[in-house]
Formats: structure tokens, C-alpha cells, sequence
């Protein structure tokens, strides 16, 4: 946002800027501990997450076709951390880890980067184990879904905070604190703390996403990347743009969290639990576009896009078509929303510039006024305006985190959901094939009949009859794995759209207590003034 | 005490009764309905005025003649015409008039040009020219008798004239009271520019929520259950922004109307005083060029010149006694006026905190209810 760096620029001093910055955080902490307080959890700070598709990520493996449907593995292999490679090869690569070129919400490239080689996708009838926690896990994703709609807590708290930069110059990097709070039983402790910096969340992002987007699952997007951010941060620049940069990266990266394990399946997921709870993670490299595996990657995308132009699908379901319509449409809405918010954001924070600089005029006034009281009442008001210059850029900060970030997150996450449409388009074109292919090898087992060759006929025949049955196989498959898709896609929109209602309604509910909150200030202020303007004279 | 001042010609209606009750555009014209009440009887006086014929007014006070002092006269401001062509856009009018600009339909502009007419006739000495009263009452518009220039041109910002701005006083009470006047005239202008910014924001705010109230509008659809769910959700927040918009307007235009007005008056005011100080200055440095001059005269001329030099100095002490009781009024009505701009302002703004208190808190307990689960 051009406008939050152009009005962030201001000649204040390194210490105020934290205490700016830390006062607003209470202030929008009140809020949101007021609404804990009130209501049962989830006490979701700052509303919904996002499906932001980083398409620049790969994890540790290099192998081809990030894209694979791996569809055919159909027994559970631990996709535990004992399979990932240990690239930890720092310093050269840390340079771009983070700091690659910026993503707007416009950005192409926003296609999901699926995880190659060590997490192969689970088929979505076998439910997600791993060894150690095999009870909780017998169970289906409806299973999962009925249970999560009787619970009436839900009962997870995981915040993300203490930024810590690590390191020096272009080399530096942002260390987080992630805490989790929780009585759930596949935990192992009730509360843990782990420090993860931003690529491990990209990391994690790009397993989840290899693991369930081809079978349906809407994956939470992880937070963008920012090279300007980054950049600034590294350098070691300590103005206010940077310091809220690191704000705005805290509480997206805390949002991401909070909407992954919110998906039930998610939560279980042995990688989520990993994440919140290793105290070492493997280094989650690979993330820069310059890599093989990125090149790889590009290579891939435009292959994809050409597929779904190419792929004419006959829908024999019209539900799925309307509902692509609608989110197509609020995809529209929902930029144009973000786009207003914006504005109003940009505004208001111009409102404090200037109302800090009315104070100071009055002020000024003041101090030259001859008539004693006039001089006290113009200094009155002088620091009148100051506090509303406070609150302004306090309403401001809401704005942005309440409304703004929201509607950031949930464009993105409308991309991911597009993401799972596609998955399913690309599993209906690989029943298609297979049901093609099984076509070809019957009719080439029809014309076997009129061959010539009599002694080569039998093992061609029975060549043939063994790559029909291999067929016949993909084919049920396929169909399978379509059916499979197709409900698991049913069942992520409803919950998506129910989940939706209840963040925006969240939503509205902080900005009206952030509203009441200032004009209860602005009362305050109003009524501590007004004596003083009649006692002129 | 002012000679030559006629005290059968008084002001025929009462000063406190001047109001303009309504303006019209007519094309490039705005055209003002001025009404005040008649002191002898209980009739009231409607009048239709162009700016010209209150730029005639002006320039009539300024020309007065066998008022001696009058350039010790603090004479109240008139504001700059207002640019009423379409081609003009509202950074020129802004420029211009500055907050007169802003509001309704002219209602700031119209304020200002009432409190203008207020202060000449609550003025001792100007109330008592009969311009000012064939302005109030007379049907016809005095517009015919145009032509008469007064002596005073606004002050031009020519190197010579700045150079006898700063020429240095014989009187400490002066010498003071130009200092102070020019820092506040300073001051007080940069305290309304910085005032209509922030009103200016607050509008431009308005605006953006108003956008944002739309765009959600137009979220709403009824395709199924879900989406009339949270068609719902949209629609209640567009109902939200659209009373964070109005709650914007009427901070906006409490302001305008009150302290953005004072401020204003109170700039243009302190450059009234800036000019009869600099006319003042003037004439005492023509006095003081003229004693130089009789010094160096000799015979006849020199009696000339000494008759010459005492008449300027009986003129600049007639100005100089004005001026001292003008700024003491000045010193006394400013105040007040100031006071009573900022205790309206302080009401209006904390009745509007009130009311939307109230508002949003009610909005507040309804989307509880209705969102308690």
C-alpha cells in the first residue's frame, strides 16, 4: 500500500514507534480479549485466513512434476519428517528465502507449489495416520466433519509473536515465536512453544497443499512473500513502515495457523503437528524462484495452463458449474471490497497526519495569544486534536486489521478454492484418458482376432488381456477418485461458506466495539474541553 | 474623539437583526436576500443584493469623506467574490475562499457575507454612513452610483511596500501591537489552512465509506442458503459504514460551520488590523518626510512646508488616537467572538459523539442478538 508507506514516513523517533505500535496492539487486543471473554472460542484474532497460493515453493525434494497425482499410492506411508532430505545448506540460498518478488492479490501466479517426492498424497478414502497416534485416526473426513459440528469448543489457541530478526544484513531473517494452547489429545503437551521462521510456514503450506488439494481440500494460502518488506527489515531499517510490516507478517502468518487447524483434517495432519510442535524443523528450502526446482515449476504451470483450456468438461452436475459462477462473482466483490477498504485505510491515516498538524498550529496560536484564557482554550484544544489524532490512526489500525487483511485473505483463499475446482477437472480428464485408453487396448484386442501371425497371436493376446484388466482397474479408479473428489469438494464449500458468514460477522462485531470505543473517547475529550471554552473571557 | 461624525445619521435597523435568509444562483450571478428589523417599528426590511453592490458598500465606507481618523479604521472584511462559473473547479474556489467555499449551497459563504454586514453596522462610526443604510433598505440596488473608488487598494505585496511594513514606530504601544499582529495574522492563517484540511479529509473519508457501503450492497445475492447468509452479514455492515459515513459528514460540517467560520474571520480580521496599521505607517512616514523636508527648506517654503508638516501630524494623530481605540475594541470583540465560535463547535462535536455513541451501540447489542449462537 503506496499510501501506508507514504504517510508512514514520519519524523518520529524509534522509540515512539514501538510505543505507537505496541498501543495499538493493546488496543485491538482489548477488543478482541473483550470478545473472548464473552463468547466461547474460537477467539480467532484478526478473522479469516487466506489461500495465499505460493506457487514459488517447493520442499525439500527435487523431482520432477510438482504436479503429480500420485493417486495410485494407495497405502499409507508415513509422510512424517524421517523422509525429508536434509538440505540445510544456509547461507547462499537465505538470500532469497524470503524476499522474492512481490505478490498482489493480482499476482498470475497463483497456483499452488504441491510438495514433490517424500509426502505422497494419501487417497482420500484412507484417513491420514501416523504410527504413533493410530486411534484417533480411524475415522472418515465426514466422521471428522459431524464431530466438529457437535463440539462446542473448539479447543485450540495458538498465537504468533516476539518477532526476532536473526542474523545480519541480506542474510538476516525473521525468527516467530509460535505458541499453542490446547487439550486436545494428539498433542503431546498442553502447551508448547516453538520458533519458526517464514519459510517453514511455506513449508508446511506446500506439504498440506501436495497432501489434500488434489483430493478436495481446501488448503489454507500461506502469507505472501515480500521482497520490499523483507528487504527494509533486513537492512535493518528501523522506521515505522518496517515495524508494521513485521505486524502485518505476525498476525497473517497467526491467521494462516488458526484457519489450517480449524480444516479437521488438517489439524490431525502429522506435518501441522510437527510444525507446532518440533522444537527443530527441518529447513525448508527450495523456495526461490531461481532454483532447478523452480524453473521445474514454471515449466509445470504453463503445462497446466494449457491443460485447462485444453480439458472441456462435460458437467453432469450443475451444482458444481453454479457454484464455480458464484465464486467467480464474489471473487469480483470481494477485490472490489478490498479495494475500497483500502482507500478508506489510505484516508484515514491522512486524517491523523493533518489533525496532528492542526494541533500543532493551534498550538502555536495559543502560545501566542496575549488574553490568558483564550491562550489556555486555544492550548486546550490543541491537545484535544492530539488525542483525536491518536484515535484516528487507532480506528485506522482497525480498519486495516479488521476489514483489510480479511478481505486480503479470503481473495486468496477464493483462489484456492478455484485451485480444488481445477483438481477436479484434472481428475475427471484423467478418468477420460483412462476410459480412453481401455477403448483402444479392447479395440486392439478385437483386431488381434484377424492377425496373421499365429505364433506371436497367443502372447499378444494375453499381452493384451492383462493391460485391459490394468485398465479396466484405472478406469474404476478414476471413477472413484472422481466420485471421491467431487464430495470432498461439496463438503469443503459448505464449510467454507458457513465459516465465511461467521468471520465476517466476527468482523462486524469488533469494528462496532472499535467504533463505540472512540466515540466514547471523543465524548470524553469533548466534555473535559468544553468548560475550558466557556471559561474564556 | 471623532469629529465630523453627524449623529443624525444613524442606522435605521438593528444590527443584530442583519441576517441573510437565502441566496440564489442565477448562471454566474448569486444573488442574496438580505432582512433585518427596523428599530422604530416592528416592520421588517427585505433587500436582494449582488456582490457588487456589497463591494459598492465598501468602497463607500473607505471614500468616506470629512471623517478624519478614518484611516484608523479597522474596517470590517468583505470576502473575495465567489467564483460561481462552472469552469471554475473547487481547488480555485477553495484557493479563493477557502473554507467559505465549502458546505451547502453557499451557507458559509452567506455566513460570512451576514457577519460582514453585522460588523459594519455594529461599528460606532461606520454604522452612521448612509451607504449602509441604503444597502439595508433601499429597493433599488445601489448598483447605479457604481464608479466611486476608495482610497485604499488591498495591500499588494510590492518589495517597496514591505519595506515600509517593517519601518520602526515612534510609539512602543504600536511598535507592539504591529508585532503581534503580524504573528498572529500569520499563525491564525495557517491554523484555518491546517483546519480545512483536516475537514477537506474528513469528507474525502465520507466519500470512500460511501464507496464501501455501495460495493457491499452489491455483494447481495440470493442464490442459495449460504449466499443469502451471507448476503445478510454484507448488508448489515453496509448499514455500519453507512452511518460511519454520515458520522463523518456531521464532524465535517460542525466544523465548517463553526470554528472553520472563526477561524476564518479571525484571519481575515487580523489582515484588516494589518492594514490600518500599514496605514498608519504610512502616513508617519510621509510625516517624517515631510520634517525632513522642512528642515532643509528655507524662507516662504519653509513657512509653507511647517504649515504642510503641522497639518500631517494633526492627520496622523487623529489616526493614531482611532487606531488605539479600534484595536482595543478589536482586542475585546475578538476574543468573543472567538469564545463563542469554539464553545459551538465543542457542542455541536460532542452532541454528534453522543448521538453516534448511541448509534453504533445499538447496532452493536442487535448484531449480538443476532449473532450469539
Amino acid at each position: 500500500m503506496s499510501c501506508m508507506k507514504r504517510f508512514c514516513h514520519e519524523t518520529r523517533s524509534h522509540d515512539r514507534l514501538h510505543h505507537t505500535l505496541s498501543r495499538r496492539l493493546r488496543f485491538l487486543r482489548l477488543l478482541l480479549l473483550k470478545m473472548a471473554e464473552e463468547r466461547d472460542p474460537p477467539a480467532l484474532s484478526g478473522s479469516a485466513q487466506t489461500e495465499g497460493d505460493e506457487d514459488l515453493f517447493v520442499s525439500a525434494m527435487e523431482s520432477p512434476e510438482a504436479a503429480r497425482l500420485p493417486a495410485e499410492d494407495t497405502s499409507p506411508s508415513s509422510n512424517g519428517p524421517k523422509a525429508e532430505p536434509m538440505l540445510l545448506d544456509d547461507d547462499p540460498d537465505d538470500l532469497f528465502a524470503e524476499a522474492t518478488e512481490e505478490v498482489s492479490l493480482d499476482s498470475p501466479e497463483r497456483q499452488p507449489i504441491l510438495s514433490d517426492g517424500p509426502s505422497p498424497a494419501i487417497t482420500p478414502v484412507t484417513p491420514v495416520m501416523i504410527s504413533p497416534r493410530v486411534d484417533m485416526f480411524d475415522r472418515s473426513p465426514d466422521q471428522d466433519e459431524d464431530e466438529e459440528e457437535n463440539r462446542d469448543t473448539f479447543d485450540i489457541q495458538i498465537s504468533v509473536s516476539d518477532p526476532e530478526k536473526v542474523g545480519d544484513g541480506m542474510n538476516a531473517y525473521m525468527v516467530y515465536k509460535v505458541s499453542t494452547k490446547t487439550s486436545l489429545s494428539i498433542f503431546s503437551r498442553d502447551e508448547v512453544s516453538v520458533k519458526r521462521r517464514f519459510s517453514d510456514f511455506l513449508g508446511l503450506h506446500s506439504k498440506l497443499a501436495s497432501k489434500y488439494m488434489h483430493i478436495g481440500y481446501i488448503v489454507p494460502p500461506a502469507p505472501e512473500k515480500s521482497i520490499v518488506g523483507m528487504t527494509k527489515v533486513k537492512v535493518g531499517k528501523e522506521d515505522l513502515s518496517s515495524v508494521e510490516f513485521v505486524e502485518k507478517r505476525r498476525s497473517a502468518l497467526e491467521r494462516y495457523l488458526l484457519r489450517t487447524v480449524k480444516h479437521p483434517a488438517l489439524l490431525k495432519d502429522p506435518d501441522v503437528l510437527q510444525f507446532l510442535e518440533s522444537s527443530e524443523l527441518p529447513r525448508a528450502v527450495s523456495t526461490q524462484a531461481l532454483s532447478g526446482a523452480g524453473i521445474l515449476r514454471m515449466v509445470n504451470k504453463a503445462a497446466d495452463a494449457v491443460n485447462k483450456m485444453t480439458i472441456k468438461m462435460n458437467e453432469s452436475d450443475a451444482w458444481f458449474e453454479e457454484k464455480q459462477q458464484q465464486f467467480e462473482n464474489l471473487d469480483v466483490q470481494l477485490r472490489k471490497l478490498h479495494a475500497s477498504v483500502e482507500s478508506l485505510v489510505c484516508h484515514r491515516k491522512e486524517l491523523s497526519v493533518n489533525t496532528a498538524s492542526f494541533a500543532k498550529s493551534a498550538a502555536m496560536l495559543g502560545n501566542s495569544e496575549d488574553h490568558t484564557a483564550l491562550s489556555r482554550a486555544l492550548s486546550q484544544l490543541a491537545e484535544v486534536e492530539e488525542k483525536i489524532d491518536q484515535l484516528h490512526q487507532d480506528q485506522a489500525f482497525a480498519d486495516f486489521y479488521l476489514f483489510s487483511e480479511l478481505l486480503g485473505d479470503y481473495v486468496r483463499l477464493i483462489t484456492a478454492v478455484k485451485g480444488v475446482f481445477d483438481q477436479r477437472m484434472k481428475t475427471w480428464a484423467k478418468w477420460q484418458d483412462a476410459q480412453m485408453m481401455l477403448q483402444r487396448k479392447r479395440e486392439a484386442e478385437a483386431k488381434l482376432q484377424y492377425a496373421n501371425k499365429p505364433d506371436k497371436l497367443q502372447q499378444a493376446k494375453d499381452e493384451i488381456k492383462e493391460e485391459i484388466e490394468e485398465w479396466e482397474g484405472k478406469v474404476q479408479q478414476g471413477e472413484r477418485d472422481f466420485e471421491q473428489i467431487s464430495k470432498n469438494i461439496r463438503r469443503e464449500v459448505g464449510r467454507f461458506e458457513k465459516d465465511r458468514v461467521k468471520d465476517f460477522k466476527v468482523v462486524i462485531i469488533k469494528y462496532l466495539e472499535s467504533l463505540v470505543h472512540t466515540q466514547q473517547q471523543l465524548i470524553k475529550y469533548w466534555e473535559a474541553f468544553l468548560p475550558e471554552a466557556k471559561a474564556i473571557a | 474623539m471623532m469629529e465630523g461624525s453627524s449623529a443624525e445619521e444613524a442606522l435605521s435597523v438593528s444590527a443584530s437583526s442583519i441576517r441573510i435568509t437565502d441566496v440564489t444562483q442565477d448562471g454566474d450571478v448569486l444573488t442574496f436576500a438580505i432582512a433585518s428589523q427596523k428599530l422604530d417599528s416592528s416592520a421588517g426590511v427585505c433587500v436582494f443584493r449582488i456582490y457588487e453592490d456589497f463591494d459598492w458598500l465598501q468602497q463607500s465606507l473607505f471614500s468616506q469623506e470629512n471623517l478624519p481618523g478614518l484611516q484608523g479604521i479597522i474596517f470590517p472584511p468583505l470576502p473575495s467574490k465567489a467564483l460561481t462559473s462552472q469552469s471554475n473547479t473547487q481547488t480555485k474556489a477553495l484557493k479563493q475562499l477557502g473554507f467559505l467555499a465549502l458546505g451547502q449551497d453557499w451557507q458559509s459563504y452567506c455566513k460570512a457575507m451576514e457577519f460582514y454586514l453585522q460588523q459594519v453596522a455594529a461599528h460606532p462610526t461606520l454604522c452612521k454612513c448612509t451607504a449602509l443604510d441604503s444597502f439595508l433598505i433601499n429597493y433599488e440596488s445601489p448598483g447605479k452610483q457604481r464608479g466611486r473608488k476608495g482610497i485604499f487598494n488591498r495591500l499588494s505585496q510590492a518589495v517597496e511596500e514591505m519595506r515600509k511594513e517593517s519601518h520602526k514606530d515612534v510609539d512602543n504601544f504600536f511598535q507592539n501591537e504591529r508585532n503581534k499582529n503580524t504573528n498572529l495574522a500569520a499563525l491564525s492563517k495557517v491554523a484555518t489552512e491546517k483546519l480545512l484540511d483536516v475537514v477537506m479529509t474528513e469528507q474525502k473519508l465520507a466519500l470512500a465509506c460511501g464507496h464501501f457501503s455501495t460495493s457491499l450492497h452489491l455483494c447481495v445475492n440470493q442464490d442459495d442458503a449460504a449466499a443469502v447468509a451471507f448476503s445478510k452479514v454484507c448488508l448489515k455492515l453496509s448499514d455500519v459504514i453507512e452511518a460511519v459515513k454520515q458520522n463523518f459528514e456531521k464532524v465535517a460540517s460542525n466544523s465548517l460551520s463553526t470554528l472553520g467560520l472563526g477561524l476564518d474571520l479571525e484571519s481575515r480580521y487580523q489582515e484588516a488590523e494589518k492594514e490600518m496599521l500599514f496605514r498608519r505607517t504610512c502616513k508617519l512616514i510621509e510625516l517624517e518626510t515631510v520634517k525632513k523636508s522642512t528642515e532643509k527648506a528655507k524662507g516662504n517654503k519653509r513657512e509653507a512646508m511647517e504649515a504642510f508638516q503641522k497639518a500631517v501630524e494633526k492627520e496622523f494623530n487623529l489616526i493614531s488616537s482611532v487606531a488605539k481605540q479600534e484595536i482595543e475594541r478589536f482586542h475585546s470583540s475578538r476574543v468573543n467572538v472567538l469564545k463563542n465560535f469554539l464553545i459551538g463547535w465543542c457542542e455541536l462535536q460532542l452532541n454528534t459523539a453522543k448521538e453516534f455513541a448511541e448509534f453504533y451501540s445499538q447496532h452493536l447489542e442487535a448484531c449480538r442478538n443476532m449473532y450469539s449462537e
